[in-house]
């Protein structure tokens, strides 16, 4: 109780070093979090973020090195104790029973498997308490299933306070977030700070970094690259930190629309799963040369609409044109046919089989047309081999072998071999779905060069993605999705953000 | 407590790929050491009987071979099925639909010579085997109805409609009332490859059968697309493969060789449909296919070991005095420690609680 201790250390992480065989995961790390302090931690993928909070919640043991919190030493290797002793911590991928209510996820954690009751009136009166006193309010009996992604993260933000966190981590917080519910966020992280919780931010976004830390340090390949006060940063300087080196990200030539390749007209579909939305009278039309950017939260049909374009869903009602003429049969490979590609927003599942080694995913769209065997059905492996390695050679995918396993190429090398493989049948309408989301900066700036590529030569993109800044920088045309409909076109150049926000939660969207 | 977590190998040596299901084996040969010590014989002198018993003359080795045959058979309808991820159980089913379609067609109807009889029997024992497995497969595909449930109960239906044709319409004659269809043929009969035993024709046929499913799957589009089906049939289906098509041609194929492992009992071991013709081979086959990692060259090989335990036990049961049944706990801890031993080569177990990223 009382006024929190300004500028005392809370948590000490000295010299933390963890190897796995010949990685080097965090190397010789030390940073210090001041009592109420927001500190961010950047780096990309792999820098050894994840890493650093395993060890921290005794999940991993380090090879060398001690956390301090609260001047005592935590076990090292012994999960709970981080908890116990007052971390907590929110996952960008949820951990709540979608079934139960607000109240029973809050207790869920903390009952014996053999009470009998839950113990409702205390807990509803706590709930309450630092509902009003973080500023986080929610309705203690809603269902979960029926909260907002924003909700969520307000329930999740208080399952850690429920449990008397001091030290709130938060990572990749804005993930599924409008720019709106963003700025609330941070409004609401600035205002539990001042009531005496101390927060690291673990995030790639720079932008919002500088908006809400008050200190940032940097991973690098394991290593702790560089320690500033936010105050002081400079944007390049730290965008050079984490990738060390300049990234040449690509930049967007003039390209005037030409003639309409693919229409919807009034497309219409049920959803395919709970968690997303169907179409609603959705029309689109894609021109040549030109990208079509889709905004939107996740879940409002997008998933929908890109499995419309692609063949892989039958419209309920409306009709679908390509160059002109009707498409009556709806399957994949009728659409593969016809030219289009489809980049799933889940290359794990919809994409890569990872058991399967590189050259076979390499080759795998081709195999249902039969080009790489003889006339008996089978496989030529030299042909195979020569169109993989063509494959990896065009697109810049780094593999140490054609044999290895899929699943040891890192994120963007595989988003390059699943983009690369069907630009390599030149498709005329590509349909991309979250194609950087996960990737580091320099994979990121490869994968949107290959679709300004396409565009360039001279064939539509349909652009799927949850980053507001990608969609600007590499769309001609902007369209707004919501609840399975969609807003009218927009130009790109000189498009305002906040109104794109405000129609991604369905303000103005119907004006 | 002992604090002890698997960790995953970085590296497998092939040694260790090589001596680990060996290992397994005297593993599972020691611990069922123990049961035969307390039906109160010497479990060394018992394994020798059943080594004796399964390899020690030359009418043993074939009576191996011999029941290795359909092991063999329903090893690969097993293997070829789970690399899809189609879990079918029903082989056992699908072995008496091969049964019955040789006793329909081999028992006079169709007459032909030998060296067109012979393969027109497997043809249709085979395709009695897969159209058995036909409407299951679609039921599956199109209504989501679990295979598992449907393939295994398939088998009690088949086995049923068997025992009600072999005691009503298709009973022998001459069979002196016992429950039995007509004889084969004397051109339907696989010949015996060894004279004066009963190793027939059908072993030589599981064996091609064998190389020729290995050649699928590991060198034609066929197996690639099988391959990737079973692995990740969502990445498959964005990639073009028609996943469904693949997954009927593969219950085809898996439900046709089930089909030709009842084609060599009736038309090779027996010689007429009987209602004890399988003791569970199709079941069996199942762990013969686990056995191997259902690698169909290896099915070759972990057939001739069950079909030896089981024939071996024979022997041991009569010079020893203990229970047949002895088999079936060897067959079954066999499977459970060379599938742990699959398991373990992939992790190591470290003490003191480290853990790494998986």
């Amino acid at each position: 109780m009382g006024t929190p201790k300004k500028m005392s250390a809370l948590l000490e992480i000295k010299d933390i070093s963890k190897r796995f065989g010949n990685l080097v995961a965090n190397d010789k790390i030390s940073f210090t979090q001041m009592q109420g302090e927001v500190l961010a931690i950047l780096g990309e993928n792999g820098a050894g973020k994840t890493t650093l909070m395993n060890i921290l919640f005794g999940h991993y043991k380090p090879d060398s090195g001690e956390i301090i919190f609260q001047e005592s030493k935590l076990p090292a290797g012994k999960p709970g104790h981080a908890i116990e002793a007052g971390i907590g911590m929110v996952h960008q991928h949820f951990t709540l029973a979608e079934n139960l209510t607000v109240l029973e996820n809050i207790i869920i954690g903390e009952q014996s498997l053999l009470s009998f009751s839950l113990p409702q009136k205390s807990a509803r009166k706590k709930l309450q308490d630092l509902s009003d006193r973080f500023g986080l309010p929610i309705n203690p009996d809603t269902i979960v299933a029926n909260l907002s992604v924003s909700e969520k993260q307000r329930l999740e933000i208080l399952k850690t306070l429920y449990r008397d966190c001091t030290l709130l981590i938060l990572d990749e917080p804005t993930a599924a977030l409008t720019p709106q519910e963003t700025d609330s966020l941070f409004s609401t992280i600035k205002h539990m700070v001042k009531n005496g919780l101390s927060v690291i931010l673990i995030s790639h976004k720079l932008n919002e970094i500088l908006a809400v830390s008050d200190r940032i340090v940097v991973l690098r390949h394991g290593k702790l690259v560089g320690e500033v006060v936010t105050s002081k940063a400079n944007r390049t300087e730290i965008a050079e930190m984490i990738v060390g080196g300049k990234v040449n990200y690509p930049k967007k030539e003039k390209s005037s629309p030409g003639k309409e390749v693919m229409r919807l007209e009034n497309i219409s579909c049920n959803p395919i799963n709970e968690s997303t939305k169907g179409l609603n009278g959705v029309d689109i039309s894609l021109f040549e040369g030109q990208i079509l950017g889709i905004a939107g939260v996740t879940g409002n049909g997008q998933t929908s609409l890109a499995k419309m374009m692609s063949g892989h869903l039958k419209p309920k009602n409306g009709e679908i044109f390509f160059d002109q003429k009707r498409i009556e049969v709806f399957n994949p490979k009728n659409f593969m046919e016809l030219g289009v590609a489809y980049i799933p927003e889940d290359r794990n599942i919809d994409g890569l089989v990872a058991d399967m080694s590189v050259w076979e995913n390499a080759v795998i769209t081709e195999i249902s047309n039969e080009k790489l065997g003889n006339t008996l059905g089978f496989l030529n492996n030299s042909s195979c081999n020569d169109a993989a390695q063509i494959l990896c050679e065009t697109y810049d995918v780094r593999t140490q072998t054609l044999q290895q396993p899929a699943r040891l190429l890192s994120g963007g090398n595989v988003q390059k071999l699943l983009l690369g493989r069907w630009l390599i049948r030149q498709p005329k309408v590509l349909i991309a779905c979250q194609p950087t989301r996960g990737l580091d900066e320099g994979a990121i700036a490869s994968i949107q060069k290959m679709i300004l590529d396409v565009r360039k030569k001279g064939n539509a993109v349909l652009l799927i993605t949850e980053d507001l800044d990608e969609l600007l920088k590499l769309s001609d045309t902007v369209s707004v999705i919501y609840n399975g409909k969609l807003s009218n076109n927009f130009s790109a150049e000189g498009l305002d953000r906040a109104r794109v926000g405000l129609m991604m939660a369905g303000e103005g969207f119907y004006d | 407590m002992i604090d002890f977590r698997l960790e995953q190998r970085e590296h497998v040596s092939p040694w260790l790929v090589f001596f680990a299901p060996i290992g397994a084996v005297i593993f599972s040969l020691m611990i069922a050491s123990i049961l035969i010590i307390l039906a109160g014989v010497n479990p060394i002198e018992s394994y020798i009987k059943l080594f004796v018993g399964a390899f020690g003359s030359k009418n043993a080795i074939a009576e191996t071979l011999a029941r290795a045959t359909p092991l063999i058979l329903t090893g690969l309808a097993a293997a070829i099925a789970f690399r899809a991820k189609f879990w079918n159980i029903g082989a056992e089913g699908q072995l008496y639909a091969g049964a019955l379609a040789v006793t329909f067609f081999g028992t006079g109807l169709i007459q032909l010579p030998s060296f067109l009889m012979i393969p027109f029997l497997f043809l249709v024992g085979a395709l009695a085997g897969g159209l058995l497995l036909l409407p299951l497969v679609l039921l599956r595909n199109y209504y989501k109805v679990d295979e598992v449930v449907t393939t295994l109960l398939t088998n009690f239906i088949i086995i049923l409609l068997v025992g009600y044709l072999l005691e009503g319409p298709w009973k022998d004659p001459m069979s002196l009332g016992w429950p039995q269809g007509a004889s084969v043929i004397d051109e339907g009969v696989l010949p015996q490859i060894i004279p004066r035993t009963r190793l027939h024709l059908g072993f030589i046929i599981s064996i091609f059968t064998a190389l020729t499913i290995w050649l699928i799957l590991s060198r034609t589009i066929l197996g690639f697309k099988i391959k990737a089906v079973g692995i990740n049939p969502s990445a498959s289906h964005h990639a073009g493969i028609p996943v469904i098509k693949t997954i009927i041609i593969v219950a085809l194929l898996s439900g046709g060789m089930a089909g030709m492992a009842g084609v060599t009992e009736t038309a090779g071991l027996k010689g007429y449909l009987t209602l004890d013709l399988s003791p569970g081979f199709g079941y069996a086959g199942i762990a013969v296919a686990m056995l191997a990692g259902l690698n169909p060259i290896g099915i070759i090989f972990s057939g001739i070991f069950l079909a030896s335990i089981y024939v071996g036990a024979d022997a041991m049961s009569r010079a020893m005095n203990v229970p047949t049944y002895l088999a079936d706990v060897i067959v079954a801890l066999t499977v459970l420690s060379v599938l742990i031993s699959i398991i373990m080569l992939q992790f190591k177990i470290v003490f003191g609680g480290q853990k790494r990223d998986i």
